[in-house]
C-alpha cells in the first residue's frame, strides 16, 4: 500500500524533468508547426469557401444579367416584329389601295374608252345610216321615176341589202 | 456540454468507487479464506495485485523473466548508481523473486525491502565499523527520544507491512529509474517520435489533406483545440494553452494505453500518485501564474455577496485553489489504478479457484476471461475518458484564471 499512496521524491523529480523536456521539445518540434499548418489550412479552406461563395454570387449576378439581356433582346425582337408587321400591314394596305385605285382608274379609262368607241361607232352608224338613207332615198327616187316594175325590184334588193346588213 | 461531461465523470467515479469497494470486500474474503487454510503457501491476491500496481525497481515480463532497471540512490552526499539486478537472489518456491542486500561502490549496503530501498550497512570509510547506521535525522537532533516517537508512529502508519526492524533503517533518497518512471519515459519517447513524424508530414505536404498517422491523430488534436481549449478558455487566449493541453492529453492517454498492454510489466504510469502530482502541479502553477485580477478578485473578495458571507466564502475559495489540482491528481490515479485492480482481481479469481480445484479454475476462468475482455474495453474507454477529463478540467481552470468579466461571451 505504501508504494501506491506515497509520493516518491525520485519519481516526482524524473516526472517533472522529463515532462518539461518533452513539453518543450514537442512545443518546438511538433505543436508549433502542427498548429500553424492546421491554422493555415483552416484559413485556406475558409478563404476557398469565401472565394467560392463570391464566385457563386458573381455567377448569379451574371446569370441575372444574362437573363435581363435575353429579356431585353426578346422584347426588342417582339417590338421589331410588331413594327415590321405594322409596316407590312400598312404597305399591304397601301398597295391594295393603290392597286384598287389603279384598277378603278383603268376601269374608268376602259369605260370611257368604250363609251368613246361606242359614241364613235354610233356616230359612224348614224353617219352610215344617214348616207345609206340618202342613197336609198336617191335610188328610190330614181326608180320611182322609171317604172313600177323596177321600183318593186329595187325595193326587194334594198330589203335584201338591209337583211344582209 | 460541460454539464453532461461532468455528470458522466461523476457517475463514472461513482461506479469506480463502488467497484473498488466490492472488489476489496471480495478480495479480503478470498485472502482470509486462503490464510485460514495455509498461511505460508497459497496464492495471495492482495499481494499479487499490489505487486503489479505498485512501483518497482525491475520490470517483470512473465514467469521468471525480469528486466533490471538502474538504481540511483543519494545518501549522505554520495550518489550510488547500479543495476537493480544486484539485489536479485534467485527465486523462492513460488517463483517469486528473492532479494539480497547489496553493497554499492560507496561502501553503503542497501536492501530492497518491498521495493523500498533501505540502508542496512553504513559506509566503512566515514563511519568506521558502524554496521547499523544511526539515522541521520535522529543523529543531528539532541533530544532524540522526543523526535523519535512521532516519526516512528508516522512510518508505521504509512507502512504497516514493514517490520520494526526495517522502520529503524534510514531510507536514502531514491532517484531510481523505477518501473513507472521507465514507463513514463517510454510514453514520452513515443510521444516525441509520433508527433515529430506527424509534424514532418505537415511540413512535407502543407495545406493538403492528412494521411496515415497524421490523419489518425489530427481529429484528436482538433478535438482538444476546438472542443476543449476554445470553449473553456475562449478563442482569444486558448492558443496559449493548447500546446500544454495537447501534451498532457496525449501523455495521459498514451500512458493509460501502455498500462493496458500485457507483458510489458504492468506499467501503471498514470496510476502513480507521484506522476499525476507533477501533472496537477503544472496545472496549478499555470493557473496561478495566469490568474488575472478578476480571478483573484473572485477568490479574495467575491463580488455581489454580503460581507458576513464573504468571511465564509473566502476561505472556501482559497482552499479550492489547491483542492482543484489535488482532485485532478487523485481522480486520475484512482481511476487508472482501479481499472488495473479490477482486471487483476479477475485473474486472481481464476488462480484462487484453480489452486483448490483445477476444474473450478477452468470453470471460473471462462467467466473471468469474458469479464476481463469486457473490462479491457471499458479500460480502453476509461484511458481516453480520463485523459479527456483531466485536459478538460485543466482547460476550465485556465479559463477561470482568464475570466474576462461576468457578462462575457463564454457560453458553457
Amino acid at each position: 500500500m505504501e508504494g501506491l499512496l506515497s509520493v516518491s521524491v525520485g519519481t516526482v523529480f524524473w516526472a517533472s524533468i522529463s515532462f518539461l523536456i518533452v513539453f518543450f521539445l514537442l512545443y518546438k518540434m511538433a505543436w508549433t508547426p502542427i498548429l500553424q499548418s492546421l491554422k493555415d489550412r483552416e484559413e485556406g479552406i475558409s478563404n476557398a469557401l469565401n472565394e467560392a461563395e463570391r464566385a457563386r454570387k458573381e455567377m448569379a449576378k451574371l446569370q441575372a444579367g444574362n437573363e435581363d439581356l435575353l429579356r431585353q433582346a426578346r422584347d426588342e425582337r417582339d417590338n421589331i416584329l410588331k413594327d415590321a408587321k405594322a409596316i407590312a400591314d400598312k404597305m399591304r394596305a397601301e398597295a391594295l389601295a393603290k392597286t384598287q385605285a389603279d384598277a378603278d382608274r383603268m376601269l374608268a379609262a376602259a369605260r370611257a374608252e368604250i363609251e368613246n368607241q361606242k359614241k364613235a361607232a354610233i356616230t359612224e352608224l348614224k353617219n352610215s345610216v344617214a348616207t345609206l338613207s340618202v342613197d336609198i332615198a336617191e335610188k328610190l327616187v330614181r326608180e320611182k321615176l322609171t317604172d313600177a316594175e323596177k321600183q318593186k325590184a329595187l325595193n326587194q334588193s334594198m330589203a335584201a341589202d338591209f337583211s344582209a346588213n | 456540454m460541460q454539464l453532461t461531461s461532468n455528470s458522466i465523470v461523476r457517475s463514472a467515479a461513482k461506479i469506480t468507487v463502488f467497484a473498488i469497494a466490492m472488489l476489496w470486500s471480495s478480495l479480503t474474503v478470498f485472502a482470509g479464506g486462503g490464510e485460514a487454510h495455509g498461511e505460508d503457501e497459497g496464492f495471495k491476491p492482495g499481494e499479487m495485485i499490489m505487486h503489479h500496481i505498485s512501483d518497482g525497481h525491475q520490470i517483470h515480463i512473465i514467469g521468471s523473466i525480469y528486466i533490471p532497471l538502474p538504481v540511483i540512490l543519494i545518501h549522505d552526499g554520495h550518489v550510488d548508481i547500479f543495476s537493480s539486478s544486484n539485489f536479485w537472489d534467485g527465486f523462492d518456491s513460488h517463483g517469486e523473486l528473492k532479494f539480497k542486500p547489496y553493497t554499492a561502490s560507496s561502501g553503503t549496503t542497501y536492501e530492497n525491502h518491498h521495493e523500498i530501498i533501505h540502508i542496512v550497512g553504513g559506509h566503512s570509510h566515514e563511519h568506521g565499523d558502524a554496521h547499523n547506521v544511526t539515522p541521520v535525522a535522529y543523529a543531528s537532533v539532541d533530544s532524540s527520544a522526543v523526535v523519535t516517537a512521532p516519526v516512528d508512529s508516522l512510518m508505521v502508519m504509512s507502512a504497516p507491512v514493514i517490520e520494526d526492524a526495517h522502520a529503524e533503517h534510514v531510507k536514502p533518497l531514491d532517484f531510481s529509474i523505477t518501473k513507472n518512471v521507465a514507463g513514463m519515459f517510454l510514453a514520452l519517447i513515443l510521444m516525441v517520435i509520433i508527433f515529430r513524424s506527424i509534424a514532418n508530414s505537415y511540413k512535407r505536404r502543407p495545406g493538403q489533406a492528412p494521411t496515415g498517422l497524421q490523419n489518425a491523430i489530427e481529429p484528436f488534436i482538433l478535438f482538444i483545440k476546438d472542443e476543449v481549449a476554445v470553449p473553456s478558455i475562449g478563442k482569444k487566449k486558448a492558443h496559449k494553452y493548447v500546446p500544454f493541453l495537447l501534451t498532457v492529453f496525449f501523455f495521459i492517454w498514451i500512458s493509460n494505453l501502455l498500462g493496458l498492454i500485457p507483458f510489458i510489466g504492468g506499467l501503471n504510469v498514470t496510476g502513480t500518485l507521484s506522476i499525476t502530482l507533477v501533472l496537477a502541479a503544472f496545472v496549478f502553477i499555470i493557473t496561478t501564474v495566469s490568474g488575472n485580477k478578476h480571478y483573484w478578485g473572485h477568490i479574495l473578495w467575491p463580488p455581489g455577496v454580503p460581507l458576513p458571507i464573504k468571511f465564509i466564502l473566502v476561505p472556501i475559495e482559497f482552499v479550492s485553489i489547491f483542492q482543484k489540482p489535488i482532485v485532478l491528481m487523485v481522480r486520475l490515479t484512482a481511476n487508472i489504478t482501479a481499472g488495473h485492480i479490477i482486471i487483476l482481481a479477475f485473474v486472481s479469481l481464476v488462480l484462487l479457484f484453480g489452486q483448490n480445484n483445477a476444474v473450478a479454475g477452468y470453470g471460473v476462468g471462462v467467466g473471468a476471461v469474458l469479464f476481463m475482455v469486457f473490462m479491457f474495453f471499458i479500460e480502453l474507454l476509461v484511458a481516453f475518458l480520463q485523459a479527456y477529463v483531466f485536459t478538460l478540467l485543466a482547460a476550465l481552470y485556465f479559463g477561470d484564471a482568464n475570466v474576462e468579466h461576468h457578462h462575457d461571451d463564454e457560453h458553457h
